[in-house]
């Protein structure tokens, strides 16, 4: 059975202490560390339902929301160098005042009407994605004093393989908040340059659009095949 | 060669962006009930979490070119309640050459910076390989219990005395 790369020294530890909610949930126990069989080596290759304005974030409400409208496109890889083609992209995010339209925020700035913030789109065949947006704002959170996120969007991924699935947060180009802020933080330092992305010129749409580009990287597969210990 | 991207948080409010309506539903009506709670280290219930659940069909084929085909979703996924509660409603998998009927999870929170990676095995699951790699004290956190014709339960302990076992596929 081919096997997917380890991606050791690449995601965050789970007891990240200076983010604060990792406190209660991350396992005090090691995980153990097993082959890829068969239900890790697939996994869904959904195509699920896309509504007509799901890949645009600014056109799901009667009116336009306030902000920044932006472009933001990339390529789903894997860490071969592979496009991964008809993948689903889900992304979610706040809106530009860096308010969630979600019962839950109640930070004092303004929702939106005519935002939600919740997008999906899949890759083409060569594993590229685009969807239109708002630039989503800053927002201050409870993890210690003065604590500010750097604006963000969250993206979900699934590429073909269990073993693939992945939840990350694109972040934007120079952001200040990047040196206090726990979450961005606690990736590898090595690491967490991949999950900014550029300002794009070449993807700008003129007198409408600003743009950003941000390729993700999946698992790949690992050159050398596990083998299965023989009894 | 392009470098993986890191892992991060999916947040409190995840919602936005996953909540499908029919996220548990993978198969649209009959079959059984698969679900619990998800607790953290103080016993307290998760309310902002997901679990996504990945199984072969009765027959241990998977929705996939490296298995048989099927037309079966094969795929769940549950956002936690008001009380950390997360179901699916699907088919018992069957078993997979070598391996004892299971379903692969995954959960994914606010405060977990990586999803953690479990699984689930029917009440006196036989011979497995990846169970066989658990000690022995700690292999029934992976075993769902019989409620009913109809439902197993399968509660998720993120940490403490009852932390369930995690993987590292």
């Amino acid at each position: 059975m081919h096997q997917y790369v380890r991606a050791d020294d690449v995601h965050p530890p789970l007891d990240s202490p200076e983010y604060k909610s990792t406190g209660l949930r991350h396992p005090t126990q090691a995980p153990i560390v097993v082959p890829q069989r068969l239900t890790e080596v697939t996994g869904p290759l959904l195509h699920g339902t896309i509504g007509p304005n799901d890949h645009d974030l600014t056109r799901q409400h009667a009116g336009e929301p306030q902000g920044q409208r932006i472009v933001v496109t990339g390529r789903v890889l894997d860490s071969d160098g592979r496009p991964v083609p008809d993948t689903l992209v889900e992304v979610w995010q706040a809106n530009a005042a860096g308010r969630y339209a979600h019962v839950n925020d109640t930070w004092a700035a303004p929702l939106d009407p005519n935002f939600t913030g919740g997008g999906r789109v899949l890759t083409n065949s060569l594993g590229e994605y685009s969807f239109t947006t708002i630039k989503p704002g800053a927002y201050p959170w409870g993890n210690h004093h003065n604590a500010w996120r750097p604006a963000h969007i969250h993206f979900s991924l699934f590429g073909q393989a269990f073993t693939q699935r992945l939840v990350t947060q694109m972040y934007f180009p120079d952001d200040p908040l990047f040196a206090f802020d726990p979450i961005y933080r606690s990736a590898p330092e090595k690491a967490r340059e991949r999950m900014v992305s550029a300002f794009d010129m070449d993807a700008t749409q003129p007198a409408w659009a600003l743009a950003f580009r941000w390729d993700i990287v999946l698992r790949g597969r690992d050159q050398t095949p596990f083998e299965e210990p023989h009894a | 060669m392009p470098e993986l991207t890191p892992s991060q948080t999916v947040g409190p409010y995840l919602r936005i962006g996953l909540d499908w309506a029919d996220g548990p539903d993978v198969v649209p009506s009959g079959g059984v009930t698969i679900g619990g709670t998800v607790y953290d280290g103080a016993g307290a219930p998760i309310t902002d979490a997901m679990v996504e659940t990945w199984q072969a069909d009765p027959q241990g084929r998977f929705p996939h070119p490296l298995s048989g085909g099927t037309d079966f979703r094969g795929f769940g996924r549950s956002c936690t309640d008001g009380t950390g509660r997360w179901e699916v409603h699907t088919l018992l998998p069957g078993a997979l050459p070598g391996e004892a009927p299971h379903l692969d999870v995954s959960v994914f929170a606010r405060g977990l910076l990586d999803r953690v990676v479990t699984r689930i095995y029917l009440p006196e699951p036989g011979d497995d390989p990846v169970l066989a790699a658990v000690p022995q004290e700690r292999r029934h956190t992976l075993i769902a219990e019989r409620v009913s014709e109809t439902e197993y339960r399968f509660d998720i302990h993120l940490q403490g005395a009852q932390e369930t076992v995690f993987f590292d596929f």
